[in-house]
């Protein structure tokens, strides 16, 4: 048998990698794993320990993790990754899952965790602290920062008075092959969930047909329009405020060359959503998640959010950065966020109408 | 039974895909299958991966050629250098050239990019193919009449198609599987969708029915290969040792080919070189964090490591096998190594999450299980570097071996080892930059804390974060020449 012959060698082989990565997985500086013995209601967590899967990226809470460390003793262990294939992760892991607590970019993944019975309710004392508008209706998740939608605009093509302050001026045959949009984003899905639940089905559906018939320019992402418009390759472009913010901090606000223009309140396009964070059930570092959460909406961490991270503070004791209009000002549709996890309908109707 | 292992392994993502398309019962897998809009995207992934291959082809058979056969100043560093775009990922290329060329979108683009950073797939096996061909039968060729593009076009190529064909298989999977490139050059593959289908629904259903198909048409273009691959002898069976080929003085031409060599070097690597250095002065989050550079450097030459070592290790039996045998089972057993290739790293990472909370809880999130990933992706490389390689060394001489009384184990050990080791070694060269630079399994699956530099690469141009991006892409590219240097230089001075 011929298939005898490197047997030994590939056995051996095998063992071998298998082996030294067995040891080497201790080698890369990975945080302690200690076990989250419970001392739950101790003034220090030192000792314990939280499992965070974090959707949002490292810059983006590093500090006010390392700030809440620094407070609780507690060390949080991060795995950074996208939002929604953590969601995925999740969902696949099911009760074996590690992690003690999710921090999602958008309310929708929280959604379909919480569909699957995999969010543990969260004490009312942390979910009061936030609107109505931003948390789960049956306390399974809690909003941390918000965001608004917003329209980027070239100001040399269009000039600040005729920037469309409702979505649905977007499909006026002005604006035939000048509007950029992201329709396979979850942020555009999103916002037409949205739309679906507070203008009906079929006012959507017309809209999205006369969207589709007036040639926008489809882009995978918000930061890609946003570079887009920037360049003066479209006038107009449909994104979240904060990639603004974003890029004038990279390249500086002197030199970007594209603007934002607010919808009017009200609009289902001005959808105002949130990053939020649910503790997972069954979860074995479930006491410090929480008082991680405790954290993540004290004054310190909001303060970040809103100086930082030009994002929408979400308790009422910290104000938004002074570049950004008052949260009730801009505050579209009412809506309950969690609703946003039906997204295959949102996506059913994006593809009849030949969007994605 | 290594071989059926592997192909246990490789089945993993397989069996997972199956597992969640079928979860719902058959209604939406009929639903997705049926929609016109799911043949528009087989025929466009079709014609990407077609184009990308062909293109691939050219480049990499071309460039082998004037290195291997041909005497030209500094042919050392030409190979070296030529292997490093692998290690540049599709999207850190996509992202270069859009900064450059900001109009850049759509087929062409995308073909474009990702013929720069997956030529090598063909590069590589052609060129360890034409070292160790004898170039006897070119003189032949030669001495009977037959001019230079002759007998290039007909023994020459003809010697390198074992290897040619394999490293074009390798990129027309990849080209199915990529991410980067199509989604930033805004071009409507299967991948991009399968990956909105999570992205924006947490609709694993969809993206497991898409997985299948994907599976699919991967199985129909590995037997593709195989038929035009054939079953002709590629083995030389004169007396004697085989010759260093004597170099074709290029004369006249030579100014030509080191313009075509540095050309395609300079889009290559030249283009993200720039666009880096460009965001690294101008950009407003440049300033290194270089404890966390030189850790996630060290991460990835470790993980990528014992990737390719264990990759290797899998794909010698399936290799050696597929190069000797022509049983059925072993075909098989050689195209189910191929599906991992194909499908999109999340697929590969979520079927790898499943085992790993279910059957090898203690490995999940460990290295082991993370390294684990990377064979099940890139065992195609290696069992088509190891296949490649063994082909060319002749059975006759494992016979006489086994006639002078060895065992077969010594057989493989003292004679066919030997003898395809500069292709194996091709092989894991390939391998180990192809894992360098993974980024979907590598941040499901690595241990919790841990980055290697193409997760910080990731997190960086997340939000928008070139400057600080670049060293970390620059770092990749350096650590990827130190492989590819070893194996590409060591080699030619012993020979030389």
């Amino acid at each position: 048998m011929r298939t005898s012959r490197p047997v030994l060698l590939t056995a051996l082989a095998v063992v071998t990698a298998l082996g030294l990565g067995a040891c080497g997985s201790g080698t890369p500086p990975a945080s302690p794993t200690t076990g989250s013995t419970p001392g739950a209601g101790s003034a220090t967590g030192a000792g314990q320990a939280v499992v965070l899967y974090s959707g949002r990226s490292k810059d983006l809470i590093q500090p006010v993790l390392d700030a809440f460390t620094t407070r609780t003793g507690i060390t949080v262990q991060v795995r950074y990754a996208g939002t929604a294939e953590l969601a995925a992760q999740l969902l696949d892991e099911g009760e074996n899952s590690p992690a003690d607590a999710f921090l999602s970019q958008d309310a929708g993944a929280l959604g379909a965790l919480a569909a699957a019975n995999r969010l543990e309710p969260l004490p009312r004392e942390l979910l009061d602290r936030v609107d109505a508008r931003f948390r789960a209706a049956d306390g399974s998740w809690v909003g941390v920062s918000g965001r608004a939608r917003v329209i980027a605009y070239d100001p040399r093509a269009v000039p600040a008075g005729r920037v469309p302050t409702s979505v649905f001026q977007l499909t006026d045959p002005a604006w035939k092959g000048k509007v950029a949009i992201a329709p396979t984003n979850a942020s555009f899905q999103s916002f037409v969930t949205a739309m679906r639940v507070i203008s009906g089905e079929e006012r959507t559906r017309e809209w999205l047909r006369a969207l589709a018939a007036n040639e926008p320019v489809i882009y995978e992402g918000n930061g890609e329009i946003l570079k887009a418009v920037d360049a003066g390759r479209v006038p107009l472009g449909l994104i979240n405020h904060y990639y603004w913010f974003e890029l004038a901090a990279e390249e500086g606000v002197e030199v970007v060359n594209a603007e934002i223009g607010w919808l009017a309140a009200g609009d289902p396009g001005a959808l105002v959503n949130v990053a939020g964070i649910g503790v997972l059930r069954g979860a074995d570092g479930a006491e410090p998640a929480r008082r991680l959460v405790d954290h993540l909406l004290g004054a310190e961490a909001q303060r970040h959010f809103a100086e930082k991270t030009a994002e929408y503070p979400l308790i009422a004791q910290v104000p938004p950065s002074a570049d950004l209009p008052p949260l009730a000002q801009v505050s579209g549709p009412r809506v309950d966020l969690s609703r946003l996890d039906d997204l295959a309908t949102t996506q059913a109707m994006l593809a009849d109408a030949g969007l994605t | 039974m290594p071989a059926a292992l592997a192909a246990l392994i490789a089945s993993i993502p397989l069996a997972y895909l199956v597992l969640r398309a079928t979860a719902n019962g058959l209604d939406p897998v009929l639903q997705v299958l049926w929609r016109e809009r799911t043949a528009r995207l087989v025929g466009r992934s079709i014609l990407f991966a077609a184009l990308v291959t062909l293109a691939c082809l050219v480049v990499g058979i071309g460039t082998a050629w004037i290195l291997a056969r041909c005497r030209l100043r500094g042919a050392g560093a030409w190979r070296v250098l030529l292997a490093l775009p692998l290690a540049v990922p599709s999207y850190v290329a996509a992202f270069s050239w859009l900064a450059i060329w900001p109009q850049l979108e759509g087929l062409w683009a995308a073909v474009l990019v990702l013929t720069l950073t997956s030529y090598p797939y063909a590069y590589l096996p052609v060129l360890a193919a034409l070292r160790s061909t004898d170039p006897a039968l070119e003189e032949v060729s030669r001495s009977l009449g037959r001019g230079r593009w002759r007998t290039f076009a007909t023994v020459t190529l003809r010697q390198v198609s074992p290897a040619a064909a394999g490293g074009g298989l390798l990129v027309a999977l990849y080209a199915l599987s990529d991410f980067g490139a199509v989604s930033i050059l805004r071009y409507d593959s299967f991948t991009r969708v399968i990956h909105s289908s999570y992205r924006a629904g947490f609709d694993r259903t969809q993206a497991a029915i898409l997985g299948c198909l994907l599976v699919l048409v991967t199985i129909v273009i590995v037997i593709g290969e195989s038929r035009a691959r054939g079953h002709a002898d590629r083995a030389r069976t004169g007396s004697g040792v085989r010759r260093t080929a004597a170099p074709v003085e290029l004369g006249w031409w030579m100014p030509a080919a080191t313009v075509g060599l540095g050309g395609v070097l300079g889009l290559a690597l030249g283009v993200p070189a720039v666009s880096l250095t460009w965001w690294l002065m101008r950009g407003g989050s440049a300033g290194t964090d270089l404890p966390s550079l030189a850790t996630a450097a060290l991460t990835t030459l470790w993980v990528s490591l014992l990737g390719a070592a264990l990759t290797v290790a899998l794909a010698l039996p399936v290799g050696v096998l597929a190069a000797r045998s022509r049983h059925r089972a072993v075909r098989v057993i050689e195209q189910l190594t191929y599906a991992g290739h194909a499908l999109p790293g999340i697929v590969v990472a979520l079927s790898l999450v499943l085992v790993g909370v279910t059957i090898l809880r203690p490995l999940y999130q460990r290295t082991p299980l993370l390294v684990l990933a990377y064979a099940v992706l890139f065992l195609p490389s290696a069992v088509a570097a190891v296949r490649g390689s063994v082909v060319l060394s002749s059975p006759r001489l494992e016979e006489v071996a086994r006639a002078l009384g060895n065992s077969p184990r010594q057989v493989f050990r003292r004679v066919t080892l030997p003898l395809a080791t500069p292709g194996i070694a091709a092989g894991a060269v390939l391998v180990m930059l192809t894992c360098m630079k993974e980024l979907p399994a590598t941040l499901l699956l690595r241990p919790t804390g841990t980055e290697t530099l193409a997760t910080e690469l990731w997190a960086a141009t997340t939000v928008g974060r070139y400057a600080e991006a670049a060293p970390y892409a620059g770092v990749l590219v350096l650590l990827s020449s130190l492989p590819a240097a070893l194996m590409l230089t060591t080699r030619g001075d012993r020979r030389g």
